[in-house]
Protein backbone atom coordinates (compact mmCIF):
# COMPACT_ATOMS: atom_id res chain seq x y z
CA UNK A 1 0.00 0.00 0.00
CA UNK A 2 1.54 3.38 -1.24
CA UNK A 3 0.40 6.23 0.71
CA UNK A 4 0.64 9.57 -1.16
CA UNK A 5 2.26 12.72 0.61
CA UNK A 6 0.36 15.60 1.56
CA UNK A 7 0.84 19.49 2.24
CA UNK A 8 -0.28 21.29 4.84
CA UNK A 9 -0.34 24.77 4.44
CA UNK A 10 -0.72 28.15 6.62
CA UNK A 11 -2.57 28.44 9.52
CA UNK A 12 -4.90 31.12 8.98
CA UNK A 13 -5.26 33.36 5.27
CA UNK A 14 -6.06 36.54 5.39
CA UNK A 15 -6.14 39.45 2.48
CA UNK A 16 -2.68 41.32 2.27
CA UNK A 17 -3.73 43.80 0.23
CA UNK A 18 -6.10 45.17 -2.59
CA UNK A 19 -6.39 47.47 -5.31
CA UNK A 20 -8.45 48.88 -8.29
CA UNK A 21 -8.99 50.18 -11.18
CA UNK A 22 -11.73 52.34 -12.58
CA UNK A 23 -12.17 53.12 -16.40
CA UNK A 24 -11.30 56.70 -17.34
CA UNK A 25 -14.72 57.15 -18.48
CA UNK A 26 -17.09 58.79 -15.91
CA UNK A 27 -20.85 58.48 -17.49
CA UNK A 28 -23.70 60.23 -16.35
CA UNK A 29 -27.23 59.64 -16.12
CA UNK A 30 -27.58 62.29 -18.93
CA UNK A 31 -25.90 60.73 -21.02
CA UNK A 32 -27.82 56.96 -20.90
CA UNK A 33 -31.39 58.56 -20.55
CA UNK A 34 -32.39 59.03 -24.48
CA UNK A 35 -31.84 55.75 -25.00
CA UNK A 36 -33.97 53.95 -22.45
CA UNK A 37 -36.75 56.92 -22.62
CA UNK A 38 -36.04 58.17 -19.07
CA UNK A 39 -34.88 60.50 -16.90
CA UNK A 40 -31.76 60.95 -14.19
CA UNK A 41 -34.36 61.62 -11.27
CA UNK A 42 -36.06 58.04 -12.28
CA UNK A 43 -32.87 56.00 -12.45
CA UNK A 44 -31.32 58.07 -9.42
CA UNK A 45 -34.32 57.01 -7.47
CA UNK A 46 -34.75 53.24 -8.57
CA UNK A 47 -31.22 52.71 -8.36
CA UNK A 48 -29.03 55.47 -6.75
CA UNK A 49 -26.54 55.73 -9.93
CA UNK A 50 -25.50 59.06 -10.61
CA UNK A 51 -23.02 58.23 -12.79
CA UNK A 52 -21.44 54.93 -13.96
CA UNK A 53 -17.97 54.14 -14.91
CA UNK A 54 -17.48 52.87 -19.10
CA UNK A 55 -14.41 51.21 -20.38
CA UNK A 56 -12.46 53.02 -23.60
CA UNK A 57 -11.03 50.99 -25.96
CA UNK A 58 -7.68 50.35 -24.30
CA UNK A 59 -9.30 49.79 -21.17
CA UNK A 60 -9.48 45.75 -22.25
CA UNK A 61 -10.57 43.09 -19.33
CA UNK A 62 -6.74 42.31 -19.29
CA UNK A 63 -5.56 46.11 -18.70
CA UNK A 64 -8.16 46.95 -15.92
CA UNK A 65 -7.07 43.85 -13.68
CA UNK A 66 -3.18 43.97 -14.30
CA UNK A 67 -3.04 47.77 -13.09
CA UNK A 68 -5.83 47.01 -10.39
CA UNK A 69 -3.14 43.91 -9.57
CA UNK A 70 -0.07 45.90 -9.30
CA UNK A 71 -1.52 48.28 -6.77
CA UNK A 72 -2.64 45.00 -4.59
CA UNK A 73 0.77 43.48 -4.97
CA UNK A 74 2.30 47.09 -3.87
CA UNK A 75 0.10 47.51 -0.91
CA UNK A 76 0.67 44.16 0.03
CA UNK A 77 4.30 44.11 -0.23
CA UNK A 78 4.25 40.92 -2.34
CA UNK A 79 6.44 40.63 -5.93
CA UNK A 80 4.39 38.86 -8.69
CA UNK A 81 7.24 36.65 -8.58
CA UNK A 82 5.64 34.92 -5.19
CA UNK A 83 1.74 34.81 -6.41
CA UNK A 84 1.52 31.44 -7.20
CA UNK A 85 -2.05 31.66 -8.21
CA UNK A 86 -4.01 33.50 -10.15
CA UNK A 87 -7.94 33.39 -9.84
CA UNK A 88 -10.33 35.79 -12.23
CA UNK A 89 -14.11 35.97 -11.36
CA UNK A 90 -15.08 37.62 -14.71
CA UNK A 91 -18.09 36.97 -17.23
CA UNK A 92 -17.24 39.94 -19.61
CA UNK A 93 -14.14 38.38 -21.13
CA UNK A 94 -15.41 37.32 -24.33
CA UNK A 95 -12.67 35.22 -25.61
CA UNK A 96 -13.58 31.28 -24.04
CA UNK A 97 -10.35 30.28 -23.64
CA UNK A 98 -7.85 30.37 -22.84
CA UNK A 99 -8.69 32.16 -19.45
CA UNK A 100 -7.35 35.31 -19.28
CA UNK A 101 -5.67 34.90 -15.78
CA UNK A 102 -3.03 33.19 -17.47
CA UNK A 103 -2.49 36.24 -19.61
CA UNK A 104 -2.93 38.13 -16.67
CA UNK A 105 -0.58 35.87 -14.49
CA UNK A 106 2.29 36.32 -17.33
CA UNK A 107 2.16 40.03 -17.67
CA UNK A 108 2.47 41.05 -14.00
CA UNK A 109 5.72 38.60 -13.92
CA UNK A 110 4.65 35.38 -12.07
CA UNK A 111 6.39 32.14 -11.84
CA UNK A 112 4.29 30.34 -14.21
CA UNK A 113 1.78 30.97 -11.62
CA UNK A 114 -1.55 28.55 -11.87
CA UNK A 115 -4.20 30.49 -13.51
CA UNK A 116 -7.67 30.18 -14.24
CA UNK A 117 -11.07 31.89 -14.53
CA UNK A 118 -14.12 31.03 -12.72
CA UNK A 119 -17.75 31.91 -13.55
CA UNK A 120 -19.97 32.64 -11.02
CA UNK A 121 -20.69 36.25 -12.35
CA UNK A 122 -21.82 39.11 -9.35
CA UNK A 123 -20.61 36.57 -6.56
CA UNK A 124 -17.55 35.55 -8.19
CA UNK A 125 -15.08 37.99 -6.16
CA UNK A 126 -16.51 36.25 -3.28
CA UNK A 127 -15.92 32.69 -3.97
CA UNK A 128 -12.71 33.75 -5.29
CA UNK A 129 -11.92 34.70 -1.71
CA UNK A 130 -13.02 31.46 -0.78
CA UNK A 131 -10.82 29.93 -2.80
CA UNK A 132 -8.04 31.15 -2.31
CA UNK A 133 -8.54 31.07 1.62
CA UNK A 134 -8.43 27.68 0.80
CA UNK A 135 -5.63 26.89 -0.77
CA UNK A 136 -3.46 29.39 1.24
CA UNK A 137 -4.59 26.91 4.10
CA UNK A 138 -4.27 23.37 2.49
CA UNK A 139 -0.57 24.18 0.69
CA UNK A 140 -2.14 24.54 -2.80
CA UNK A 141 -0.93 28.30 -2.90
CA UNK A 142 1.10 30.77 -0.35
CA UNK A 143 -0.40 33.95 -2.14
CA UNK A 144 -3.23 34.01 -4.46
CA UNK A 145 -4.04 37.19 -6.65
CA UNK A 146 -8.24 37.08 -6.89
CA UNK A 147 -9.56 39.55 -9.27
CA UNK A 148 -12.63 40.70 -10.42
CA UNK A 149 -13.01 42.07 -13.44
CA UNK A 150 -15.86 42.78 -15.68
CA UNK A 151 -15.94 45.12 -18.82
CA UNK A 152 -19.98 44.61 -19.30
CA UNK A 153 -20.89 47.47 -21.70
CA UNK A 154 -19.47 44.87 -24.57
CA UNK A 155 -23.25 42.88 -23.22
CA UNK A 156 -25.05 45.86 -22.71
CA UNK A 157 -28.32 46.69 -24.51
CA UNK A 158 -28.33 50.60 -24.35
CA UNK A 159 -31.57 50.54 -25.14
CA UNK A 160 -33.03 48.40 -22.51
CA UNK A 161 -34.67 49.95 -19.25
CA UNK A 162 -34.01 47.26 -16.91
CA UNK A 163 -30.27 46.87 -16.89
CA UNK A 164 -28.38 50.12 -19.47
CA UNK A 165 -28.14 52.25 -16.53
CA UNK A 166 -27.08 49.78 -14.23
CA UNK A 167 -24.30 48.00 -15.52
CA UNK A 168 -20.92 49.42 -15.66
CA UNK A 169 -17.12 48.50 -16.12
CA UNK A 170 -14.01 47.94 -13.80
CA UNK A 171 -11.10 45.77 -11.89
CA UNK A 172 -10.68 44.65 -8.12
CA UNK A 173 -8.34 42.85 -7.42
CA UNK A 174 -6.65 41.09 -3.71
CA UNK A 175 -3.46 39.83 -2.68
CA UNK A 176 -4.37 36.44 -0.29
CA UNK A 177 -1.54 35.36 1.54
CA UNK A 178 -0.73 33.06 5.57
CA UNK A 179 -1.33 34.86 8.59
CA UNK A 180 -0.84 34.57 12.12
CA UNK A 181 -4.25 35.10 13.29
CA UNK A 182 -7.99 34.06 11.09
CA UNK A 183 -8.48 37.08 8.15
CA UNK A 184 -10.98 35.27 6.21
CA UNK A 185 -13.83 33.65 7.98
CA UNK A 186 -15.97 30.82 7.05
CA UNK A 187 -17.44 30.98 3.45
CA UNK A 188 -21.40 31.12 3.14
CA UNK A 189 -22.91 30.23 -0.08
CA UNK A 190 -24.76 28.75 -2.19
CA UNK A 191 -27.02 28.81 -5.70
CA UNK A 192 -30.55 28.87 -6.41
CA UNK A 193 -30.61 27.17 -10.31
CA UNK A 194 -35.00 27.64 -10.21
CA UNK A 195 -34.19 30.88 -10.38
CA UNK A 196 -31.75 30.41 -13.71
CA UNK A 197 -33.42 32.45 -15.95
CA UNK A 198 -33.81 35.95 -13.24
CA UNK A 199 -30.31 37.57 -14.64
CA UNK A 200 -28.92 36.09 -17.58
CA UNK A 201 -27.50 36.43 -21.02
CA UNK A 202 -30.30 36.60 -23.34
CA UNK A 203 -29.27 34.33 -26.36
CA UNK A 204 -26.73 31.58 -26.44
CA UNK A 205 -23.99 31.93 -28.90
CA UNK A 206 -24.93 29.59 -31.48
CA UNK A 207 -28.74 31.35 -32.23
CA UNK A 208 -26.11 34.18 -32.82
CA UNK A 209 -24.37 32.60 -35.33
CA UNK A 210 -27.01 30.48 -36.53
CA UNK A 211 -26.84 27.95 -39.04
CA UNK A 212 -26.90 27.49 -42.90
CA UNK A 213 -30.39 26.60 -42.15
CA UNK A 214 -31.37 28.70 -39.82
CA UNK A 215 -29.70 32.52 -39.83
CA UNK A 216 -28.36 33.66 -36.69
CA UNK A 217 -29.61 36.99 -35.01
CA UNK A 218 -26.12 38.23 -35.99
CA UNK A 219 -26.39 40.49 -32.53
CA UNK A 220 -24.53 40.95 -29.53
CA UNK A 221 -26.07 38.37 -26.58
CA UNK A 222 -27.19 41.14 -24.20
CA UNK A 223 -27.68 40.47 -20.18
CA UNK A 224 -31.45 40.52 -19.18
CA UNK A 225 -32.65 40.59 -15.85
CA UNK A 226 -36.17 40.89 -14.21
CA UNK A 227 -35.55 43.64 -11.57
CA UNK A 228 -38.28 42.94 -9.17
CA UNK A 229 -37.83 39.14 -8.34
CA UNK A 230 -33.84 39.69 -7.82
CA UNK A 231 -34.85 42.94 -5.41
CA UNK A 232 -36.62 41.12 -3.56
CA UNK A 233 -33.95 37.97 -3.52
CA UNK A 234 -31.32 40.19 -2.84
CA UNK A 235 -32.52 42.31 -0.17
CA UNK A 236 -34.27 39.48 2.39
CA UNK A 237 -32.80 35.96 1.31
CA UNK A 238 -29.36 37.50 1.35
CA UNK A 239 -29.47 39.59 4.28
CA UNK A 240 -30.29 36.08 5.92
CA UNK A 241 -26.97 34.74 4.24
CA UNK A 242 -25.39 38.03 5.48
CA UNK A 243 -26.13 37.44 9.25
CA UNK A 244 -24.93 33.18 8.73
CA UNK A 245 -21.76 34.55 7.67
CA UNK A 246 -21.03 36.70 10.82
CA UNK A 247 -22.51 33.86 12.53
CA UNK A 248 -20.07 31.30 10.97
CA UNK A 249 -17.10 33.89 11.84
CA UNK A 250 -18.78 34.47 15.42
CA UNK A 251 -18.94 38.11 15.00
CA UNK A 252 -22.28 39.80 16.69
CA UNK A 253 -23.73 42.67 14.60
CA UNK A 254 -22.10 45.06 17.36
CA UNK A 255 -18.18 44.26 16.68
CA UNK A 256 -18.93 44.79 13.28
CA UNK A 257 -17.10 47.53 11.24
CA UNK A 258 -17.79 47.70 7.87
CA UNK A 259 -20.48 46.33 5.76
CA UNK A 260 -19.17 45.57 1.66
CA UNK A 261 -22.61 44.11 -0.33
CA UNK A 262 -22.31 44.02 -3.91
CA UNK A 263 -23.03 47.29 -5.39
CA UNK A 264 -26.27 46.37 -7.44
CA UNK A 265 -28.65 48.85 -6.67
CA UNK A 266 -29.12 51.45 -3.67
CA UNK A 267 -32.34 50.32 -2.78
CA UNK A 268 -31.14 46.56 -2.73
CA UNK A 269 -28.04 47.81 -0.03
CA UNK A 270 -30.58 50.12 2.14
CA UNK A 271 -33.06 46.96 2.26
CA UNK A 272 -30.43 45.08 3.05
CA UNK A 273 -29.25 47.42 6.00
CA UNK A 274 -32.62 47.60 7.09
CA UNK A 275 -33.32 43.73 7.12
CA UNK A 276 -29.98 43.05 8.84
CA UNK A 277 -30.85 45.63 11.61
CA UNK A 278 -27.55 46.81 11.01
CA UNK A 279 -26.11 49.17 13.68
CA UNK A 280 -25.39 52.95 12.91
CA UNK A 281 -21.95 52.10 13.61
CA UNK A 282 -21.54 49.91 10.53
CA UNK A 283 -20.34 51.54 7.43
CA UNK A 284 -21.87 50.62 4.65
CA UNK A 285 -20.30 50.66 0.73
CA UNK A 286 -22.00 53.02 -1.19
CA UNK A 287 -19.71 53.17 -4.24
CA UNK A 288 -22.71 51.74 -6.83
CA UNK A 289 -24.01 55.85 -6.97
CA UNK A 290 -20.84 57.42 -8.98
CA UNK A 291 -19.31 53.72 -10.20
CA UNK A 292 -22.47 51.76 -11.33
CA UNK A 293 -22.99 48.16 -10.94
CA UNK A 294 -19.48 46.23 -12.10
CA UNK A 295 -20.36 42.71 -10.94
CA UNK A 296 -17.33 40.50 -9.55
CA UNK A 297 -15.83 43.82 -9.38
CA UNK A 298 -17.82 45.41 -7.43
CA UNK A 299 -17.09 44.64 -3.61
CA UNK A 300 -13.46 44.85 -4.39
CA UNK A 301 -14.08 48.58 -5.96
CA UNK A 302 -16.07 49.25 -3.25
CA UNK A 303 -13.87 48.35 -0.21
CA UNK A 304 -10.55 49.71 -2.02
CA UNK A 305 -12.64 53.37 -1.65
CA UNK A 306 -13.64 53.18 1.50
CA UNK A 307 -10.06 52.21 2.54
CA UNK A 308 -8.99 55.52 0.64
CA UNK A 309 -11.35 57.56 2.07
CA UNK A 310 -10.46 56.33 5.78
CA UNK A 311 -13.83 54.43 6.49
CA UNK A 312 -12.72 51.43 6.43
CA UNK A 313 -9.42 51.12 8.57
CA UNK A 314 -6.92 48.66 8.76
CA UNK A 315 -7.73 45.61 11.31
CA UNK A 316 -11.25 46.39 11.20
CA UNK A 317 -13.67 43.57 10.66
CA UNK A 318 -15.86 43.74 7.32
CA UNK A 319 -18.53 41.60 6.19
CA UNK A 320 -18.31 41.07 1.99
CA UNK A 321 -21.96 39.45 0.27
CA UNK A 322 -21.98 39.14 -3.65
CA UNK A 323 -24.84 37.59 -5.38
CA UNK A 324 -25.97 37.64 -8.54
CA UNK A 325 -26.78 35.52 -11.91
CA UNK A 326 -27.81 32.07 -11.17
CA UNK A 327 -28.66 32.82 -8.94
CA UNK A 328 -25.44 32.33 -6.98
CA UNK A 329 -23.77 34.01 -3.94
CA UNK A 330 -21.53 33.94 -1.39
CA UNK A 331 -20.33 35.73 1.85
CA UNK A 332 -17.59 36.02 4.07
CA UNK A 333 -16.03 38.07 7.10
CA UNK A 334 -12.40 39.63 6.66
CA UNK A 335 -10.27 41.79 8.51
CA UNK A 336 -9.15 44.74 6.48
CA UNK A 337 -5.93 44.48 5.18
CA UNK B 1 -59.71 37.28 13.00
CA UNK B 2 -58.47 40.80 12.01
CA UNK B 3 -60.69 43.71 11.24
CA UNK B 4 -60.59 45.46 7.78
CA UNK B 5 -59.23 48.01 9.50
CA UNK B 6 -56.71 46.54 11.39
CA UNK B 7 -55.26 45.14 8.60
CA UNK B 8 -55.25 48.24 6.96
CA UNK B 9 -53.91 49.75 10.13
CA UNK B 10 -50.91 47.70 10.31
CA UNK B 11 -50.31 47.70 6.52
CA UNK B 12 -49.92 51.43 6.70
CA UNK B 13 -47.57 51.04 9.77
CA UNK B 14 -45.47 49.43 6.78
CA UNK B 15 -46.10 51.44 4.36
CA UNK B 16 -44.59 54.39 6.52
CA UNK B 17 -41.65 52.44 7.75
CA UNK B 18 -40.39 51.47 4.07
CA UNK B 19 -41.35 54.46 2.16
CA UNK B 20 -42.37 57.03 4.55
CA UNK B 21 -45.72 57.99 3.74
CA UNK B 22 -47.68 59.34 6.84
CA UNK B 23 -49.85 56.60 8.01
CA UNK B 24 -52.92 58.35 7.83
CA UNK B 25 -52.89 58.45 4.39
CA UNK B 26 -53.09 54.81 3.55
CA UNK B 27 -56.96 54.64 3.07
CA UNK B 28 -58.45 51.85 1.19
CA UNK B 29 -58.90 53.49 -2.01
CA UNK B 30 -55.70 55.21 -2.24
CA UNK B 31 -53.54 53.82 -5.05
CA UNK B 32 -50.08 52.74 -4.07
CA UNK B 33 -48.37 54.17 -7.10
CA UNK B 34 -50.22 57.64 -8.23
CA UNK B 35 -51.66 58.50 -4.88
CA UNK B 36 -48.55 57.20 -1.96
CA UNK B 37 -45.89 57.32 -4.48
CA UNK B 38 -44.75 53.81 -3.78
CA UNK B 39 -42.85 52.53 -6.33
CA UNK B 40 -42.53 48.89 -7.36
CA UNK B 41 -39.21 48.64 -5.69
CA UNK B 42 -40.89 49.82 -2.54
CA UNK B 43 -44.08 47.53 -3.19
CA UNK B 44 -41.21 44.34 -3.03
CA UNK B 45 -40.70 45.39 0.56
CA UNK B 46 -43.79 46.55 1.74
CA UNK B 47 -45.15 43.00 0.46
CA UNK B 48 -42.14 41.09 2.11
CA UNK B 49 -43.03 43.13 5.20
CA UNK B 50 -46.53 41.90 5.43
CA UNK B 51 -46.25 38.61 4.60
CA UNK B 52 -43.79 38.33 7.91
CA UNK B 53 -46.83 40.48 9.78
CA UNK B 54 -49.84 38.52 8.54
CA UNK B 55 -48.60 35.36 7.79
CA UNK B 56 -49.17 34.47 4.12
CA UNK B 57 -47.61 34.55 0.94
CA UNK B 58 -48.08 37.38 -1.98
CA UNK B 59 -46.44 35.34 -4.77
CA UNK B 60 -44.48 38.03 -7.17
CA UNK B 61 -47.39 37.50 -9.98
CA UNK B 62 -49.65 39.01 -7.88
CA UNK B 63 -48.30 41.96 -6.61
CA UNK B 64 -48.87 43.61 -9.99
CA UNK B 65 -52.99 43.15 -9.11
CA UNK B 66 -52.31 45.25 -5.67
CA UNK B 67 -53.10 48.66 -6.92
CA UNK B 68 -54.49 49.87 -4.00
CA UNK B 69 -54.67 49.56 -0.43
CA UNK B 70 -57.94 48.18 -0.49
CA UNK B 71 -56.66 45.94 -3.27
CA UNK B 72 -54.02 44.25 -0.85
CA UNK B 73 -56.15 44.40 2.02
CA UNK B 74 -58.90 42.46 0.38
CA UNK B 75 -55.95 39.74 -0.82
CA UNK B 76 -54.71 39.61 2.63
CA UNK B 77 -58.22 38.81 4.12
CA UNK B 78 -58.92 36.02 1.52
CA UNK B 79 -55.19 34.79 2.24
CA UNK B 80 -56.04 34.53 6.12
CA UNK B 81 -58.57 32.59 4.97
Amino acid sequence: MTTITTTTGAPHAAILGIGAYRPVRVVPNADVVEAIDSSDEWIQQRSGIKTRRWAGPEESVQMMSVEASRIALERAGIDAGQIDCVVVATVSHLLQTPAVATAIAHELGTNQAAAFDISAACSGFCHGISLASDFVRAGSARHVLVIGVERLTDILDLTDRGTAFIFADGAGAAVVGPSDTPGIGPVVWGSDGEQFDLIRQREDWRDVVGSPEVPGSGVMPHLVMQGNPVFRWASFAMAKIGQQALDSAGIGLDELDVFVPHQANMRIIDAMARSMKLPDTVKIARDVADQGNTSAASVPLALDRMIAEGEARSGDTALLIAFGAGLSYAAQVVTVP
Amino acid sequence: MATTEEIRADLADIVNEVAGVDADDVQLDKSFVDDLDVDSLSMVEVVVAAEEKFGVTIPDDEVKNLKTVGDAVAYIERAQG
